[in-house]
């Protein structure tokens, strides 16, 4: 049986793809990440992989649509302004069916920002980004054990769909130490008749592309995206339910921030406010559906985040109105304490009733 | 019957879309025409780019994939790692490779990865319609420098053989013209030469193509060629600018 070993965040993902069979990583480092990119180039080398630091974020993304069009596993790294760059090339990605796995440590923006931890990135990961009608899977852990079985999951789905998955994780995730077990894999990677790897004895030239000249054929092709979208959206939805039975109030948050919000769940609990937490792991497909449920019991809801308020908008939208939604959030990578959570529910409650 | 000329078993049989008297046509043959006299058919992967050749891969009848403008290089980086005995090509323009992808093109050429690059240099974007290019020669008119090209405001054009010359990982350099039957035999002569390059391991490996774009300058095609000959030849001269016979230790 595999043992508990302690790794940081950042290393731990490194380590995770190379369990799941990554050995190709294209990268370039920018804070809150570049342990990854450090870690893979130490490793990738032992497991006659390929690491290659690029020129640039652009280059990196399309070193990884080449070697996914070519039928590897590969995955690339980066922090906020990085996947800014990379943007175009996932786009294409997307367009192609490229299966790749994709790392934001997201970093405090707009612009240069700062390389303290932030969840500013929801639109741009959840919502585009790159241009086109394109969805990338998004998974969101809250721990280096999830850093670790999210990697792993990223490369299954990602092959299963053909699709972009992107690991959305935060400057904190990535630079905290936790004890951890890599699992051990024995699944055969699936095939990839599409690939480009040389016609062999094949009769028809494979073509990776995503250029279609007719509109007839470019709307068709997007049918075809989108009738996988809404399959992995029926299949895909990932989510965390924590002490919502009996709640007034459901507060709303994703990765680092949902392990706040746990602490101030307990602070509250203790003096007999009955709150719970909705934790979305899959950001993409969002996970509506059970969130809407939750305001039959629940009378609000509180979403909290890294950011001037992007998540709030997909918990209302699922929430449609029914109750309130009340947003709480700290940006310019501040992070929000347990306390100041705790005071939030406590002003949200006085106001929609509870306790 | 003997055979003495064919299509290429690497030309798909599709006719091309591009316009009379265009030079992309004959470029697409020559490449075809190295790849069966290589036997690596089966065992190619080429790289199209954003341009006129942006159907390349519905030509060649090889594995390919389709980069966004200018990441061709990137892309074929990725192909290389993940398959490093296979033949990979990327077919690129100037608007292509040396404006939106100058960057692209120098690190795979500092790295020394080993493909091979035809670049087709018509001194102008033809698929958008004849904008200036990084190549336009001084006073050429485009669209976008309707009062031909001014040195003052966007400089020399860029010689990508000069530049990618002094870089030490590329291994052969050269530019070559189709412009006439003794020129196409050179022409094929280098694009050979690239390709050996690459099937030896040597590292990366350009062949510059000066090409006519009859349609966007404006010109029947026997006086676009007449005016590659007279204006484009005089500021990038043919030649090999590089040569490296032994191999590197890439690897
Ligand atoms: C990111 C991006 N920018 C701009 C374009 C528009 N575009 C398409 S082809 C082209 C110029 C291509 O010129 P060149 O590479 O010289 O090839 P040619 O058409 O002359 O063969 C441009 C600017 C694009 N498709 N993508
Ligand atoms: S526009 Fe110019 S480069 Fe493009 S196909 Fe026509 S002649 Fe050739």
């Amino acid at each position: 049986m595999a043992e508990k070993v302690l790794m940081k965040g950042n290393e731990a993902i490194g380590e995770a793809a190379v369990v799941a069979g990554c050995r190709h990583y294209f990268g370039y480092p920018i804070t809150p990440q570049t342990e990854l990119t450090e870690y893979m180039s130490r490793r990738m080398p032992q497991v006659d992989g390929t690491f290659l630091q690029a020129e640039s974020e652009i280059a990196a993304i399309n070193m990884v649509y080449g070697a996914s069009g070519a039928g590897a596993r590969v995955m690339t790294s980066s922090s906020s302004p990085g996947i800014s760059l990379k943007m175009e090339g996932i786009s294409y990605a997307a367009g192609a069916q490229l299966p790749c796995v994709i790392v934001n440590m997201m970093r405090g923006g707009p612009g240069l920002g700062s390389i303290q931890p932030s969840q500013s990135d929801y639109f741009q990961a959840t919502k585009g980004g790159g241009h086109g009608d394109y969805r990338l899977i998004v998974l969101a852990p809250n721990s280096v054990q999830e850093l670790v079985d999210m990697t792993i999951l990223a490369f299954d789905l990602a092959d299963e769909y053909r699709n972009p998955v992107m690991i959305l994780g935060d400057g904190a995730l990535g630079q905290m130490m936790e004890p951890i077990v890599f699992p051990v894999i024995d699944k055969k990677p699936i095939e990839k008749p599409w690939a480009a790897v040389g016609m062999k004895k094949r009769k028809t030239p494979n073509i990776i592309n995503s250029l279609f000249l007719k509109p007839e054929k470019l709307e068709e092709h997007n049918q075809v995206l989108q009738a996988n979208y809404k399959k992995i959206t029926a299949e895909q939805v990932r989510f965390e339910k924590v002490l919502t039975d009996d709640a007034d109030l459901i507060l709303v948050a994703y990765g680092i921030t949902s392990r706040i919000a746990r602490t101030a769940i307990d602070i509250v609990r203790s003096e007999g406010y009955k709150v719970g937490l909705f934790r979305p792991i899959s950001l993409w497909p969002f996970p509506s559906a059970p969130l809407q449920e939750l305001g039959q019991s629940a009378k609000a809801f509180l979403t909290l985040e890294l950011s001037a308020g992007q998540l709030v908008e997909d918990v209302k939208l699922a929430v449609n109105g029914v109750r309130p939604v009340h947003f709480y959030g700290r940006t310019g990578g501040m992070i929000m304490s347990p306390k100041e959570v705790a005071e939030q529910i406590k002003k949200v409650l006085s106001f929609e009733g509870g306790k | 019957m003997t055979v003495v000329f064919k299509r290429p078993e690497s030309l798909l049989d599709v006719p091309f879309h591009y316009c009379p008297g265009c030079h992309h046509g004959i470029i697409h043959r020559l490449v075809a025409e190295i790849i069966d006299e290589l036997g690596v058919r089966e065992n190619t992967i080429g790289v199209a780019p954003v341009g006129c050749s942006v159907l390349a891969y519905d030509y060649f009848n090889v594995d390919m994939l389709e980069a966004a403008h200018g990441r061709a290089p990137a892309v074929a980086t990725g192909v290389k790692r993940v398959h490093p005995d296979s033949v990979v090509f990327t077919y690129q323009g100037d608007g292509d490779l040396a404006a939106i992808g100058c960057a692209e093109i120098i690190h795979a050429a500092a790295r020394g990865e080993n493909f091979t690059t035809i670049f087709v240099n018509n001194a102008i974007y033809g698929m958008t319609g004849g904008q200036m290019a990084p190549t336009t020669l001084i006073d050429q008119v485009t669209t976008t420098s309707p009062y031909g090209r001014s040195l003052q405001n966007t400089g020399h054009p860029i010689h990508v053989c000069e530049l990618l010359s002094t870089i030490e990982s590329a291994v052969y350099v050269a530019r070559v013209a189709v412009n006439n039957p003794a020129n196409m035999t050179k022409a094929k002569a280098a694009i050979k030469t690239a390709f050996q390059h690459q099937l030896n391991g040597d590292g990366f490996a350009i062949v510059e193509v000066l090409s006519t774009c009859p349609t966007n300058w404006g010109m029947a095609p026997l006086k676009a060629n007449k005016w590659l000959e007279d204006n484009m030849m005089k500021v990038f001269p043919l030649g090999v600018y590089k040569s490296l016979e032994v191999k590197k230790d890439v690897k």
